[in-house]
């Protein structure tokens, strides 16, 4: 499908937004009013860029903690993630249950997971499992960093999508770190895309800071998913500019020369040159949707920060189904 | 003596093993340039090298695997799994393996390996990354489970551990770390299976273990203003667990509580009060009282999470209790 100018704005005005959030939660966490945060600063385009290929609220999302520019695509509201971040009582993902960045929203499909990592790509293959068993045409997308690439999960879940053609779409944001850890450490091939040959699907790798080549590569293995065709395993090339979470110091094993480097290939900055030369997007435009963003950050703070916390009683539920609450 | 924290007793009995012994070697994630997630290895990397601090895939299940195939051919490794929830990706390799390798080979090879790990909720990181499920590990014949309270203990208890012919799962606990203790510097080894007292006293018997003895002595200090002494039992390793200190106190005070971080259910309380029953049963005055976490997930939200926690003010609960009832 060929994107409208209206639809390309519409894309860069949800990468921005989830750069404005994402900031304003450092912020927060300067102040010391939420307890921790991990950034999607530098990985916005390639999350908007594959979110705007899906059937959004209707195919699956299994995403990783990265995720916010993802999620805010399919839905997730400024105030929602304030809240969660506050572990306020309203917060749609847990009633403030689940850390903040386990992303789920019941209503958009995207599934809550657990902190170790990889294990949404399994899922991911069993959901793609039921939707062929109950023949309909939606897809599962799943993400994960590079690193978590290492997991035997991974391997498994990519496995097992390729051997029963499952309508999978798997996508390495490829940020060079696990932590402080450097790919090269991590894997023996310059590419988590290069996994793919051994695995017996097709691989691709992209430059996951422009929000149109992302999205016209996930937009072929969405069609492939969707007709049949089996999963795809996409690398998109992104950059970490933030360190890992709020309780880490990158200087310790990252120059500031390759920070800075990171900043001039920034996710916002590229897929904003990309969208002027198309001719859709201007500097007058972008001035509007900065102030429309800090109206919505600033609204978002409050209505977060004046809604009630949950009631500690909350702690007793939901263990179980049969559970019926009490009060 | 010098005051320390856990974290740097942990660091000292580490840097002085590896000193010691050329075949000690550690594996992990972040181990190596960044120091570890706690900060146990600072310094590690630049004074021992890569080959012998290695950073590793992230991958558990390899990290322990590989640590068995090392410790088969006569290395000692120290596999560090960055938190005792990402130990279930390892499981495998843990129970069925690491346990087990020594009986199935009739004795023939030795498995010298030390899993260093970390436990413990309180620190608002959610269900997944806050489990105390050390009870778990304790239920395999085959492993050692230590899980020191005080820097004293962390110092010895390791170096015991790495000099250990089996494998051990040392668990620390992610609130103790910047938990402050005179530690004998030096060649300081605390033998791994035994229980200690760490307060003395008449009246009630509290068995405790890990961030549960800090909780445990608070409540015993807050008891003792009110003319309740309480007399508390570290019982500092899990298994193989010495119960001579406990059924030693409980002969004189005739009551106990029992207090632990994990959930209640098939826990160390449980095993616990079942020997003192099974092997102290004319001397029990009242029933056995057991504080532990509330039987959820762990919650994310402070207060909730707070709330599920087991409390100062619920072991002194407890105590009186078990004195009035
Ligand atoms: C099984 C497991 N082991 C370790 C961790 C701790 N951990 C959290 S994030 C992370 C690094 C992941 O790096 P990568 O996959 O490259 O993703 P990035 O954070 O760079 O986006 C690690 C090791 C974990 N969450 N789960
Ligand atoms: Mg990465």
């Amino acid at each position: 499908m060929a994107l409208t100018a209206e639809i390309k704005r519409e894309m860069y005005w949800t990468m921005l937004l989830a750069r404005r959030l994402d900031e304003r939660a450092w912020v927060l966490h300067r102040q010391g009013k939420i307890a921790f945060h991990i950034s999607g600063i530098g990985h916005e385009a390639a999350q908007v860029g594959a979110a705007y290929a899906l059937r959004r609220g209707e195919d699956w999302v299994t995403p990783y903690y990265r995720d916010l520019a993802l999620m805010v695509a399919l839905g997730y509201t400024p105030t929602e993630f304030i809240l969660s971040l506050m572990g306020k009582a309203g917060e749609p993902n847990s009633g403030a249950r689940q850390m903040p960045s386990h992303w789920s929203l019941r209503r958009a499909n995207a599934v809550s997971h657990s902190a170790p990592v990889a294990t949404q790509c399994v899922h991911a293959a069993g959901i793609g499992l039921a939707i062929k068993l109950r023949g309909d045409d939606r897809v599962v997308f799943t993400t994960l960093g590079e690193g978590s690439t290492s997991q035997g999960e991974w391997y498994e879940a990519v496995n097992w999508a390729a051997v029963h053609q499952l309508p999978v779409i798997f996508m390495v944001q490829n940020n060079q770190y696990a932590i402080s850890v450097p790919s090269a450490k991590q894997m023996a091939v310059p590419s988590a895309a290069d996994k793919a040959c051994g695995l017996g699907l097709r691989g691709l790798s992209v430059d996951g800071s422009n929000v149109l080549e992302v999205y016209n590569v996930m937009s072929e293995a969405v069609e492939r998913a969707r007709s049949g065709g089996g999963p795809t395993l996409i690398e998109a090339r992104v950059n970490r500019i933030t360190p890992h979470s709020s309780d880490d110091d990158d200087r310790s094993y990252r120059s500031r020369e390759e920070v800075e480097e990171g900043k001039r290939n920034d996710a916002i900055l590229i897929s904003r040159q990309v969208l002027e030369k198309e001719g859709v997007l201007n500097a007058k435009l972008v001035e509007e949707m900065e102030t429309k963003a800090k109206e919505m950050v600033d609204a978002a703070v409050a209505a977060a920060e004046a809604a009630p916390y949950p009631d500690v009683s909350e702690a007793a539920y939901p263990v179980y189904v049969e559970e019926v609450r009490r009060g | 003596m010098a005051r320390i924290t856990m974290r740097e007793a942990i660091s000292q009995a580490l840097w002085e093993e590896m000193e010691r012994d050329p075949r000690v070697f550690i594996l992990g994630e972040e181990v190596g340039v960044w120091g570890g997630t706690y900060a146990v290895t600072k310094g590690f990397y630049d004074h021992f090298g890569p080959e012998r601090v290695r950073d590793t895939p992230i991958a558990e299940a390899a990290i322990v695997g590989a640590a068995i195939g090392a410790a088969l051919v006569g290395t000692r490794p120290v596999a560090e799994l960055m938190t005792i929830n990402f130990a279930f990706a390892a499981m495998d390799h843990i129970v069925n393996e690491a346990a087990k390798l020594h009986y199935m080979f009739g004795g023939q090879m030795v498995l010298p390996l030390v899993i260093r790990t970390v436990g413990g909720g309180g620190r608002q990181l959610g269900a997944t990354h806050s489990q105390t499920p050390d009870a778990v590990f304790a239920h395999f014949p085959g492993l050692k489970v230590v899980a020191p309270g005080t820097p004293a203990d962390a110092k010895g208890l390791l170096k015991a551990a790495i000099r250990s012919q089996d494998p051990v799962m040392f668990i620390e606990h992610a609130t103790l770390y910047q938990t402050r203790g005179e530690v004998p510097e030096g060649d300081y080894v605390v033998p791994i299976g035994k229980s200690t007292i760490q307060r003395t006293g008449k009246d009630i018997t509290i068995i405790t273990y890990s961030k549960m003895l800090e909780v445990s002595m608070k409540a015993a200090d807050q008891l003792a203003g009110e003319g309740i002494e309480a007399e508390v039992v570290d019982l500092r390793t899990l298994r193989p667990l010495d119960m001579e200190p406990v059924l030693e106190s409980f002969k004189k005070t005739n009551r106990a509580v029992i207090v632990e971080e994990g959930w209640k259910s098939y826990g160390v309380g449980a095993e616990i009060s079942a020997r003192i029953y099974e092997d102290a049963f004319d001397y029990v005055d009242a029933p056995i009282k057991r504080v532990a976490q509330l039987e959820v997930p762990l919650p994310y939200n402070r207060a909730l999470e707070q709330m599920a926690l087991p409390k100062v003010e619920q072991v002194v609960a407890a105590v009186k209790e078990v004195l009035n009832g």
